[in-house]
This record gives C-alpha cells, sequence and structure tokens, in this order.
C-alpha cells in the first residue's frame, strides 16, 4: 500500500506541475477527486482492508499530497492568467485626455480684479457706476464748467442731439462725484472705481475704448502724503516691490495741489531707456487733494473734510505686464491672444 | 509755448546752467517740457571768405572754391549759382553734423572737397522761415562778418529753445514775462523792467462802440507815419525762436509784444478801416474774409470787430484781410483787448486756433492789456520811426483786483502732508513776488493780477508745494478705521465659472455700426447714437453684445482660427425716457470643446449645458426653463432656444442662421440685471435619505414632434411624490420603428424619506405613469 501511495504521489505531482492552464488542472481535481475519482476510489477500499488505521492515513497522505499541489499550483497558473489579462489590457498612456478646452481670463480683467484685491483689503469699497453719463458728472461736478479750457484734454464723445448734455463717460472720476453724493452721511468715503471709458482717439498706443480706475479717500485728516504711500503700495504691487514713485507738481481741475505721479520705469529699472526717454520715470497716475469747489458742489464741507483723487488707465499697466506693445492687441479677442491667458493667477512677483 | 533762451534772459538773469538743467528745473516746478534743443543744431560751421572760384572742369554748374576761414585756406566744391569770389559764407567743416547729414572730406568729380558751403535751408530752420533764395543758393553774410567766427552766433541764432506743454490753468506762462517771474522764482531773482517810454504828438479821433458783454475791455491807440521794412535782426530771431514767421517791423512789433506780455494785438490799416470800431456778435451766417484769405461763414456766437457796419476782425482769432497792413500802410491803429474766453474757445475751435486764441482761451491779465499797448508805442516809435498819437479810446469793464487770500502754516502742512516751516513759506511766497504778511503762524497773501489762476487758499498751498518740492514729500501708511471693503461678486463669479467651463474672455468695444444694433434681439428699443462718432462703424452703442462676438469670430476665422469659444460680460445701452444700460453676458462658441481624439464639436446642447451649469452654479436650479420661444432672426429657427425665468425672458441660445454663417456657430445671451434681480436663497442642508429608492426604466415610442420636456412633464405630475427624479437616458430613432418616431427611455426613481418603499406601491405608481403617458400623448410604451 505505501509503495502504491508513493507511486500515486509522484503520478499526481508529474501531472500537476505539467498543467498548463486552469482547465487542466480542475480536470485533474475531477479525476483524482471526484465521485468516481481515483482518490475517492482508493478512499472506498477502506472497507476491504486489513488495518484500517493505516490504510486510513495512506489515503488522506495522497489526498494531502493532491491538495497542496493543487493549491499552489492553481495560485501559480491563476496569477500567469491574471498578468496576461493585464498585459493584455495595456493602455497608450501618452493619448490625448478627455477634457474640455481651457477658458481664459482676459489680461485687462487681470488687472482690474487684481486692483480691487489690493483696494479691497485695504477697506475701499468698489464702485462702477454707468458709461453713459451727464456732463454735470462728468465735467461740470468736477470743476469743469462748460468751456472750460482743459475740457480740450479729452476729446469727448457726446451724443447725438445731446452736446454738453449727455456723453460716454470719458474719465472714471464720474465715480467720484456718483459716491460723493450718494452718501447721504456726507462722511468718510474710501472706494476705486473702475470701468470702461471713451475718447475720440485711436493709435498704437491710444483706443477709443479703455479701462480707467479713480481713487478716492475723504476724511479729516488725509494728506498728500498718505496720497504717496497708498500711491507706493499701488506701484510696488503692480510694477513690483522695487518700484519708486515721484510727485510732479500738475494741474488738473478737480484737485488742488494736482501731481502728476511717475513710476521707476518699469523696462530699465531707473536706469535710463528710450521708453522713458532716458529720465528712469515713467508717467503712471495723476492725482491730487480733492478740490474744495468738488466737495462743496456734492454737499462736503471743505473745511471739515478734506481728500485725495487718484486716477489711472489700466491698458498700459496691463500692456507692461505681459508686454503688449499695441493697445489693439488688447482689444482685438485674436484665440491666438486669449488663449495665453489660461493659467490662474500669477504667483511669481513682477521684477 | 516755445520758449527762448536769449528771449527770457531779456527779463530775468538765470545762472549759468545749461538750457536742459533750466527745463528739468521748471518740470520739477510742474511745467513740462517736449523738447529742449539748440535753435541751430549744426556743428562746426565757420565763417570763411571765397578767394578764389573757378568753374569745375567736369560739370556745367559745380564752382571749384578756395576759402579762407582764417587759421587755413580750405578746398571746396560748391554747386550754388550765387557762389563767387568775395563772398561771406558759412563753412561746414569736415565733420560738422548738419541736418542732412555728416560732412566729411573727399572728392567731387575728381576735385578735392573739404567741406560745404552752406544755405540756411542747410542748418536745419524749420521751412516756414525760408525764403526761396534760402533754399536755391548758400547765404550770404555780411561783408563786415568775421572770419574764422561762429556764423550762428554772428547772426544771433545761438539760441536755445525750450518747448513746454503747459497745463491749461497757467494762461500766464504764454508770456516772456510770466515765464520770467516763474524761473526767477526757481533761483530767487527779480523780473527786470520793460522799456515802455515814448513820445506822443496831438490827440486821438476815434469812436468806439461795444455793444456786447462779451467784449470787458477795449483799448484802441492811433499811430502814424510808420515806415514799413524788416525788422531789426534781434526781433527776427526771437520770433524765429519762438516759432512765428517774421514778415515786416510792424507785424513783427504785434506778435513781439504779444511773446512778450501774452495779450494778443490786432494793427488795423488805419486809412482802410476809418474812425469808427464797433465790437458785436456776429449775425447768422455773416462773411468774413479773414488775414489768411479764406471766407468765414459766422454764427451769433462769435465776436466781431466791424467798422461800424461791417465785420473787419474775428475778435480774439484772427484779423480781416480789408484792413490788414501792407506795404504801403502809413497809419495804424492798434486793438489791444479782452474778450470773453468760452466765446473765443468755442469760436476757434468752429473755425481756426491762433495764437491769439489760444491766449484768450486762458484768460488773461488786465494790466497786460494796458502794458502791451505801451510797448508797442515804444517799439514802433523805435524800430518804425512812427508818431504815436496822444490819448488813447479805451472802454474798461474789467473788474479785477489782486486777491487777498489767507491761510494757514497748519493747514499748508496738513493738506501736503509736510513740516515746512514759517520761514520757508514765506521765503517761497516772496520769491514768487507776492505780498505776504505773516503773524501767528497765519499768511496773508496778496496775489498780482498776473496770476489769475490762484483765488483760493488750496493755490496757495500747491504754489508753496511746488516750490518745496513734491518730490519731497514722503509717503506715509494711512490710517483709518478697519472697515470691509465692498465688492460686487456676481461679476466675477460668472466670470470665473464661465472660463472653468471652458470660455475665452473676449473684451471687445462697445460701439458698432447703427445698421447692427437691432439684430440678435426680437426687443424693440430706441437705440443710442453718438453726435459726432469717429466712423460709421463705431457709430452706435450696443445692445446685444452678439454682433460683437460674431465679428471676434469672423476675424478669427479670416485667421484661419476656427475652435473659438469666447464669453464676454458687458453692457447694453438704449433710451426709454432716461439713457439705460443693462449688464449682460452673451457667450459663441464653436468647433472643438472637448479635447480628445474623438474630435467632438460644440453642439446646441454643449451651449445648454453650459447656460444650465451657469444658471445652477448661481442658485437658480429649478428656477427657469429652456424651451422654444421667440427668437431673434438671426437664429435657426429650429435650434433656438428662450431661457426663462420665472414667467420672464432673460436671455436666448441658439444656432447663428445660414444666412450669417454655413458654420455651426451657437450663441447665447443673458441679461444679467434681470437674472441677478431674482434673490437667491442661502444653503440649508437637507437629511440625506436613509431608506433605499427604487429605481425602474421605462422607454416611450412617440411622434418625432413631440418633446422630452413634454413628456417629463407628464411623468412629473402623475409621479408624484415618490417620485424623486427622472432621467432621459436613451434617445433612438431609426429603422426598428416607424420614421415619424422616436423613442425616449427614462429612468425613473422612487424614494421616500420616511421609509422604504415595497414593490406594490412603486409598481402602482409606476403604471399609472404609463397610462397617463401613453393617454395624454399619445405615447407607446415600447418592448424591452
Amino acid at each position: 500500500m505505501k509503495e502504491k501511495v508513493e507511486l500515486l504521489c509522484k503520478e499526481i505531482e508529474e501531472k500537476i506541475s505539467n498543467a498548463k492552464e486552469i482547465k487542466e488542472l480542475t480536470d485533474l481535481k475531477v479525476e483524482y477527486l471526484g465521485k468516481k475519482g481515483i482518490i475517492t476510489e482508493l478512499q472506498s477500499g477502506i472497507k476491504d482492508a486489513e488495518d484500517k488505521k493505516e490504510y486510513g492515513m495512506q489515503v488522506n497522505t495522497v489526498r494531502t499530497c493532491f491538495n497542496d499541489l493543487y493549491e499552489s499550483k492553481l495560485t501559480e497558473l491563476e496569477t500567469l492568467e491574471l498578468n496576461k489579462k493585464l498585459e493584455s489590457e495595456r493602455i497608450d498612456v501618452t493619448l490625448p485626455s478627455k477634457r474640455i478646452r481651457q477658458g481664459s481670463k482676459h489680461p485687462m480683467t487681470r488687472i482690474r480684479e487684481e486692483l480691487e484685491d489690493l483696494f479691497v483689503s485695504m477697506g475701499y469699497d468698489v464702485y462702477d457706476g454707468p458709461e453713459i453719463e451727464t456732463d454735470e458728472n462728468c465735467f461740470q461736478k468736477l470743476n469743469l464748467p462748460l468751456g472750460h479750457p482743459a475740457r480740450d484734454a479729452q476729446d469727448t464723445f457726446y451724443l447725438e442731439n445731446e452736446y454738453e448734455a449727455y456723453l460716454l463717460r470719458s474719465q472714471t472720476s464720474t465715480g467720484q462725484v456718483r459716491v460723493m453724493e450718494a452718501n447721504k452721511e456726507k462722511g468718510p468715503i474710501r472706494v476705486v472705481c473702475p470701468g470702461k471709458v471713451y475718447r475720440r482717439d485711436d493709435d498704437a498706443t491710444h483706443s477709443h475704448q479703455f479701462m480707467q480706475m479713480e481713487g478716492l479717500v475723504i476724511d479729516e485728516n488725509v494728506s498728500m502724503s498718505d496720497l504717496k504711500g497708498t500711491l507706493e503700495t499701488f506701484c510696488k504691487k503692480l510694477l513690483g516691490e522695487k518700484t519708486d514713485v515721484r510727485f510732479r507738481p500738475s494741474f488738473f481741475p478737480f484737485t488742488e495741489p494736482s501731481v502728476e505721479v511717475d513710476a521707476t520705469c518699469f523696462n530699465c529699472g531707473g536706469k535710463g531707456c528710450p521708453l522713458c526717454k532716458q529720465t528712469g520715470w515713467i508717467e503712471v497716475l495723476g492725482a491730487g487733494m480733492v478740490h474744495p469747489n468738488v466737495l462743496r458742489m456734492s454737499g462736503y464741507d471743505p473745511e471739515k473734510y478734506q481728500g485725495f483723487a487718484f486716477g489711472t488707465g489700466l491698458d498700459r499697466f496691463a500692456m507692461f505686464r505681459f508686454g503688449i506693445t499695441d493697445i489693439r492687441t488688447i482689444y482685438g479677442n485674436d484665440s491666438r491672444f486669449l488663449n495665453q491667458f489660461t493659467r490662474g493667477d500669477e504667483t511669481n512677483e513682477t521684477k | 509755448m516755445k520758449l527762448s533762451r536769449k528771449f527770457l534772459c531779456d527779463y530775468i538773469d538765470i545762472p549759468d546752467i545749461t538750457t536742459y538743467e533750466l527745463a528739468e528745473e521748471m518740470t520739477h516746478i510742474g511745467n513740462e517740457y517736449d523738447s529742449c534743443e539748440k535753435l541751430i543744431p549744426a556743428t562746426k560751421l565757420i565763417i570763411g571768405e571765397v578767394i578764389e572760384c573757378e568753374n569745375h572742369p567736369d560739370s556745367d554748374h559745380l564752382h571749384v572754391c578756395k576759402v579762407n576761414i582764417g587759421s587755413e585756406v580750405l578746398d571746396i566744391v560748391c554747386g550754388a549759382p550765387n557762389c563767387r569770389k568775395g563772398l561771406k559764407v558759412i563753412v561746414a567743416q569736415v565733420g560738422a553734423k548738419l541736418p542732412g547729414g555728416e560732412i566729411k572730406a573727399g572728392k567731387i568729380r575728381g576735385e578735392v572737397s573739404n567741406g560745404m558751403l552752406c544755405s540756411k535751408a542747410e542748418l536745419g530752420l524749420d521751412n516756414k522761415f525760408l525764403e526761396d533764395k534760402d533754399r536755391e543758393g548758400i547765404h550770404e553774410l555780411d561783408s563786415d562778418a568775421p572770419i574764422g567766427e561762429d556764423p550762428i552766433k554772428y547772426m544771433g541764432l545761438d539760441d536755445e529753445v525750450i518747448d513746454f506743454e503747459l497745463t491749461s490753468n497757467r494762461g500766464d506762462l504764454l508770456s516772456i514775462l510770466g515765464m520770467a517771474y516763474e524761473v526767477g522764482a526757481i533761483y530767487g531773482n527779480k523780473v527786470k523792467d520793460m522799456e515802455l517810454s515814448y513820445k506822443e504828438e496831438g490827440n486821438i479821433d476815434f469812436n468806439l462802440n461795444i455793444d456786447t458783454d462779451n467784449c470787458t475791455l477795449f483799448l484802441a491807440k492811433e499811430i502814424k507815419n510808420i515806415t514799413i521794412k524788416e525788422s531789426p535782426n534781434f526781433i527776427k530771431n526771437r520770433l524765429i525762436a519762438s516759432g512765428i514767421r517774421p514778415i515786416n517791423n510792424v507785424v513783427d512789433i504785434s506778435n513781439y509784444v504779444m511773446l512778450e506780455t501774452g495779450q494778443p494785438l490786432h494793427f488795423y490799416d488805419l486809412d482802410r478801416l476809418g474812425r469808427t470800431i464797433t465790437v458785436r456778435m456776429a449775425n447768422d451766417n455773416e462773411e468774413l474774409v479773414t488775414l489768411d484769405n479764406e471766407k468765414r461763414i459766422l454764427s451769433s456766437d462769435d465776436i466781431v470787430i466791424t467798422d461800424g457796419k461791417n465785420a473787419v476782425g474775428l475778435a480774439g482769432v484772427m484779423g480781416g484781410l480789408s484792413t490788414e497792413i501792407e506795404e504801403d500802410t502809413k497809419n495804424i491803429l492798434i486793438e489791444s483787448a479782452l474778450f470773453n474766453s468760452v466765446k473765443i474757445r468755442k469760436t476757434s475751435k468752429k473755425i481756426l486756433r491762433s495764437e491769439a486764441s489760444n491766449r484768450f482761451e486762458k484768460g488773461i491779465d488786465p494790466k497786460r492789456t494796458y502794458m502791451a499797448i505801451e510797448r508797442c508805442c515804444h517799439l514802433l516809435e523805435k524800430y518804425a520811426d512812427a508818431t504815436i498819437v496822444g490819448g488813447m479810446v479805451s472802454i474798461d469793464n474789467t473788474d479785477i483786483k489782486d486777491s487777498v487770500i489767507e491761510v494757514s502754516l497748519d493747514k499748508i502742512n496738513k493738506v501736503l502732508g509736510t513740516n515746512i516751516t514759517t520761514e520757508e513759506v514765506i521765503d517761497i511766497l516772496n520769491r514768487l513776488d507776492f505780498k505776504v504778511e505773516e503773524s501767528n503762524n497765519i499768511f496773508t497773501v496778496t496775489v498780482p493780477t498776473r496770476r489769475l489762476d490762484i483765488s483760493i487758499k488750496e493755490d496757495i498751498i500747491e504754489e508753496v508745494g511746488r516750490y518745496y518740492g513734491m518730490e519731497k514729500i514722503e509717503g506715509s501708511k494711512l490710517i483709518l478705521p478697519l472697515k470691509e471693503g465692498k465688492l460686487d461678486k456676481a461679476k466675477r463669479q460668472i466670470t470665473n465659472k464661465m472660463i472653468s467651463m471652458g470660455l475665452n474672455e473676449s473684451l471687445s468695444y462697445a460701439l458698432i455700426p447703427e445698421s447692427e444694433v437691432h439684430k440678435y434681439t426680437t426687443d424693440e428699443f430706441t437705440h443710442v447714437n453718438l453726435a459726432d462718432p469717429m466712423s460709421e462703424d463705431r457709430k452706435t452703442l450696443r445692445y446685444s453684445l452678439l454682433y460683437s462676438l460674431e465679428q471676434v469670430y469672423e476675424y478669427n476665422k479670416a485667421r484661419n482660427y476656427k475652435d473659438v469659444c469666447i464669453f464676454e460680460i458687458g453692457k447694453g445701452f438704449y433710451k426709454e425716457d432716461t439713457y439705460k444700460e443693462e449688464l449682460k453676458l452673451a457667450g459663441l462658441m464653436t468647433g472643438k470643446y472637448y479635447l480628445d481624439i474623438n474630435n467632438t464639436n460644440v453642439d446646441f446642447y454643449v451651449v445648454k449645458g453650459i447656460v444650465e451649469e451657469l444658471l445652477d452654479y448661481l442658485g437658480y436650479n429649478g428656477r427657469y426653463t429652456i424651451n422654444v420661444g421667440n427668437v431673434p432672426n438671426e437664429l435657426h429657427p429650429g435650434v433656438s432656444a428662450v431661457i426663462n425665468m420665472q414667467g420672464k425672458d432673460i436671455g436666448i441660445i441658439g444656432k447663428l442662421h445660414p444666412s450669417i454663417t454655413k458654420d455651426d456657430v451657437y450663441v447665447f445671451e443673458i441679461n444679467l440685471d434681470k437674472l441677478l434681480s431674482n434673490r437667491t436663497s442661502n444653503i440649508k442642508f437637507k437629511e440625506v435619505p436613509k431608506f433605499l429608492g427604487m429605481e425602474k426604466d421605462v422607454a416611450f415610442i412617440v411622434k418625432k414632434d413631440i418633446t422630452n420636456k413634454e413628456i417629463m412633464e407628464v411623468i412629473k405630475k402623475s409621479g408624484g411624490k415618490l417620485l424623486t427624479s427622472i432621467e432621459l437616458f436613451d434617445l433612438y430613432e431609426g429603422d426598428k420603428i416607424s420614421e415619424d418616431e422616436k423613442s425616449l427611455a427614462y429612468k425613473l426613481k422612487f424614494q421616500d424619506p420616511s421609509r422604504t418603499l415595497t414593490d406594490e406601491e412603486v409598481t402602482k405608481v409606476f403604471e399609472k405613469i404609463i397610462s397617463d403617458v401613453e393617454t395624454k400623448i399619445n405615447a407607446k410604451l415600447r418592448n424591452k
């Protein structure tokens, strides 16, 4: 019996190790352990055995032998088969992804939002009023009466049959007037007014439609020195930390004193280049202390309140930031231009 | 304003600085300049004498010359017809830089030439100062011109000119005197007196009437027996440096005095004018031929000078041709007057901008009106041998006095944010030649009438700031109470959402052609035009943004770029009782949207999905419908829909009509003002269902004209509370069903938040749904 069992075990070992597929292996299981299987039949021979205990042990040896070999072979074959399946499922990961096209934020919106965020963080409100304005709000209440020579600086679009009455706003300073008039308590104000403005002008550096931002602060003790500090923050944010700011006296009817504000030339860093005409400075804003007439016309007491106002064109900041040389590119909406602005907000500081 | 350094120095001493340094100093006090240049930029010029002049052996017009320049004798080939022996000439030596280029030594047709003999034109004088002879031949210097010296200096043209871009409040700087005060205040120097003396003979007999409020001051002075000739060099040169063409001594003096004092003057030929002047407003369509020989048609807004009957001058702008000073003029009348600046500005804007109108527009000190007359008399006596008739006819309604302004040191420092001292303030005001008294740090400042721009204390503060140095003001951190800055976030939310859905933000012009303004809308409205557009293409304010986006599409297509997905947020304009503007969101999409290799292009449903995604994101889920409706003619009638929010149409979606483009281009537009006026509620958490729901699928076959929406509405209504969602998951049209039919398959979800549903009750509802759909819209249940 013992020899028979040994022979059988050898036979099992050989057959199982030769099995190539799981099917062969399961067939072997039927052959040995099925109802009429070799081991099953061997088991049933126990009733005729002399030493039943010994016989049973021998059969168990065969059974264990089979099961052990079977399990390990099964695992081996399953792994093989899985690997084969995995291999067959291999894909080309370099094929294009399934995504929608990317949208982009317009460079002017980027600049506007950046400035809005800066000023909101300093407690300013953001206000954008109507683009069709009265002559009164755009000029008269800003100390530019009808016939004032300073009106020439802005070639204004009047509406049909509305000469000196209704116009497309030529400056966001209209926001000053609207915010002051709307302030019922005639109390302190901190506001920036970004928006579209229109002038009769069209060339490589001027567009008949462009963006400005006006700023206004009114309180009891606001000075030119505060104005300078504020504009330093503004210019450093937009043009880089190393930017300096310089005041030059100037004239605007709605401010007194008035200044032109120069920033360190962003092209050469102040060394002098053709862009800044070798001066190292670029004119970036107009500003000043709100003229008492302007305060008075909007119901403020100039003896109690004083304030500063500043205004600037946002287009040139965008042109600088993104290296755009012709303003018409900004309003051309060439997809190849717009597609360059798909990424999120810039994180790295400008020079 | 072109400022000649020599002219300026007639009235103020300036330190030994370059003109560029002076220009920079002026910039620091608020007077920007455009350019700062030598009047004659040419270099290495020297006075020489032609000592030999032979014809060139190889040319019919060139001369071979020997020119003595003192230190040596140069061989120079010259082509000028007036070149001759004994002539004193301007020699450009080798290395000289002229506007036309650098002079090099060389040979001209085989003859050595070491320099060039110059015409006036070659020196770089503006064309308007040149006569024909200055272009045709070399310049002939006087025979006493010193050989070896600088010819520019000899001619008195060794001047430098700063071209200022003045601010509109500083009319006073449109005069040499004004500039002298401004410059004097920088260096602390006093302005020199002007020579005004002259003798008078006899007495004036002249009628002056003023029939308008727009002339506040009119002075008339009679001058007899003038001699018209060339002006002395200093007058000519100063005029040239100031950009004015010299004509003859009399005309030049009127311009010269205007430059000095800022007061424009007009000289009439008295024998042609007669003995009367009446100033009045012009009649509508009154005609006047001005000095430039142009016929001007006037209106009742223009002020005219008349001889009592006919216009002889357009006040403040230009004189008339009929009384012009000519070669034979003997007697003249000088007009020195003040006119309403607004009227002059209007007239000059309409008719002609002149040196005179520019000054009147900005305001003139009446003292200068008187001073100018005296200065004219002085110069005419001296340089035109004139006899000055005694007396003057004048009408003076001016009421301008020196203004007295009080300002405290505290206020100055409070406004400027500085620590300027009393002494510094007094010093600055003294340098400006303002009278100032101080007590207890309160300054009482008397501002002379020459500074009409100064009337309130802020103006004084500005003067102090200008001369103290605005650049010295230190920046400080504004300290104000903490508060939250307010920002309207809706526009940003929408922008960011659209970008995240793959659209590029565009920024186009609000002005469009009038012919396009009523497109892309079914609204009836009055559009808004400009009074004076730059072109027909930019005449009208847009109502819809879609025309602009269509243009953007065309622009890109013309550049072979066809995958355009853009959106824009901007205003639409119209007029009702007042002007209205509404914020709109528009989009245009065509070409590839999904970037995988299947090349899936934009279709109606992509665009609809984007609109729905946006509206849901903004919190309007379930409050709007997108359905067939009244759409603009520019959209495909079968592939377009109206967006309706709680009964109001707020927008459109659709494919562009084939008459506009053959391409598959889809657009949408939403009126954001209308949309955002619908308030949204805050997010409120709802308990997540604890009990499992049940799903059932059903497919119906219906006629093709039945919409999904119609079927869904029936299902929804008959499903009642237990039916929590309906999802269309299959749409079939094809040969398994008849040609005019389609099949729609829905997945229905049933749920009750408080319990598990039984099969029976769900089946009951499900069967009711089927029978309702079958009966109400004539649908057939499709066999599974």
